[in-house]
């Protein structure tokens, strides 16, 4: 029940309350409707992604390489996935970037912590982007298909 | 006036202990208070005060009793002592309520009750905090009447559909305690906070005022609504009972439907 508090700050008024004018623009609203939007949407592609992969037909054991290069062949399964990456990537950024605004303290913290933020999140998208798109089931080289590889017979 | 004229004595004899104040239960109380004075030092610490009280005694009758009886140097803000004012809101037992509105007989009264001042804002004193940062987003949002039109000659009239659209938001009396339950607010003092778009709402959806785009501008600011996580702490905090969340959410919804 106690609550335990911070010493309190001294009589004075602390710099962080001294208004910087206002900003211009609706950013903060569009990522506020982003969240909601893509939350929704997220909702039906992950359920989605879920229901297909493990428990349609043979259900979990049915997913290896195969698997996955078989759905990718199709593009529907592609942009399926392509939404999904992207829209869960930044819906969980937006996510952190609040967090981040929410708990840090000091600038330079909320700074760097964006900055690590955006860093990650453009890799990841990037990188997944690059496999949607150029993935080939059947890498040769030198003539011979790699082991593993799922090559049409 | 001659003194024959006053009310004589009642002659009705009373068995000791019916009557007066002898009928409601007493009991002790500890109240344990969060001091603090700059002038002393920077440390704030917690005193343990124990009074007896009535059961009909609020936490600010025990303060005054500490205040008047054991320790005038206890220093809190009432003014009157009847929820009106909005003067004297302070976190009981970890939650934010006006001193003047909360009955020691609904606390716990077998463990010291803790005393602090609302968090967020700078300490002056003990249980008095600098209002002023509170005051100045109260002020930004333009909380009065702004009408292009003409100036009637008799008063401005609305139906009674249009006065019940803002009735809610009419009861606030700026108090702090939702702005100061606010856990967006303690990290960021720059944030609007609930009671200043609390004090927005009832000017943007009062049909008498014009300048509802202005203050919607206003609070699409980095720091107005969006701002806002949906906590429900102030509406929980609100002595006035005042839906502080939906409120919020309402000038939210205003800024969406003008700006798509
Ligand atoms: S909305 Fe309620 S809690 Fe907030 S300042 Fe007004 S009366 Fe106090
Ligand atoms: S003293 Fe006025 S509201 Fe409590």
């Amino acid at each position: 029940m106690t609550a335990t508090i911070d010493s309190p700050r001294s009589g004075k008024i602390s710099p962080q309350y001294r208004r910087t004018g206002g900003t211009k623009g609706n950013f903060e609203m569009l990522a506020w409707l982003f969240m909601r939007l893509s939350g929704v949407v997220l909702v039906v592609l992950i359920f989605g992604h879920l229901f297909v992969n493990l428990l349609v037909g043979e259900g979990i054991h049915a997913i290896d390489f195969g698997f996955v290069a078989g759905k990718w062949a199709d593009p529907f399964w592609q942009i399926w996935d392509l939404t999904m990456l992207w829209l869960a990537m930044l819906h969980g950024t937006n996510g952190v970037r609040t967090i981040i605004n929410d708990y840090a303290e000091k600038d330079s913290t909320r700074l760097w912590l964006k900055i690590v933020l955006y860093a990650a999140t453009t890799v990841i998208i990037v990188l997944g982007t690059l496999v949607i798109f150029t993935f080939n089931p059947c890498p040769v080289v030198d003539g011979v298909p790699l082991p593993g590889g799922f090559c049409p017979a | 006036m001659s003194a024959e004229l006053a009310e004589p004595a009642s002659k009705i004899e009373l068995p000791a202990g019916v009557g007066g104040g002898g009928e409601i239960p007493t009991f002790d109380v500890t109240l344990r208070v969060r001091r603090y004075n700059p002038e002393l030092s920077e440390d704030a610490t917690w005193d343990d005060f124990k009074v007896t009280m009535y059961g009909t005694d609020r936490v600010l009758d025990a303060l005054h009793k500490v205040k008047w009886e054991i320790d005038g140097s206890v220093s809190f803000r009432r003014s009157c002592a009847h929820g009106v004012c909005g003067s004297d809101a302070m976190r009981i037992n970890g939650r934010n309520r006006l001193a003047c509105k909360t009955l020691l007989k609904d606390l716990d009264t077998t463990k010291p009750i803790t005393v602090e001042p609302i968090k967020g804002l700078p300490v002056e004193k003990d249980l008095i905090v600098d209002m002023e940062p509170f005051f100045q987003s109260f002020r930004e949002v333009m909380p009065f009447l702004i009408n292009k039109g003409h100036e009637p000659t008799k008063e401005r009239l609305q139906s009674a559909e249009d006065r019940e659209r803002f009735d809610d938001t009419t009861k606030c009396i700026l108090c702090a305690a939702c702005t100061s339950s606010c856990p967006v607010f303690w990290t960021d003092g720059q944030y609007f906070g609930p009671a200043a778009i609390v004090n927005a709402h009832r000017f943007i959806f009062d049909s008498r005022d014009d300048a509802g785009d202005m203050r919607l501008e206003i609070l699409n600011d980095k720091e107005g609504v969006w701002r806002c996580r949906t906590t429900f702490n102030c509406s929980e905090a609100c002595p006035r009972g005042i839906q502080v969340t939906q409120a919020i959410a309402e000038v939210k919804q205003a800024i969406l439907s003008r700006k798509i």
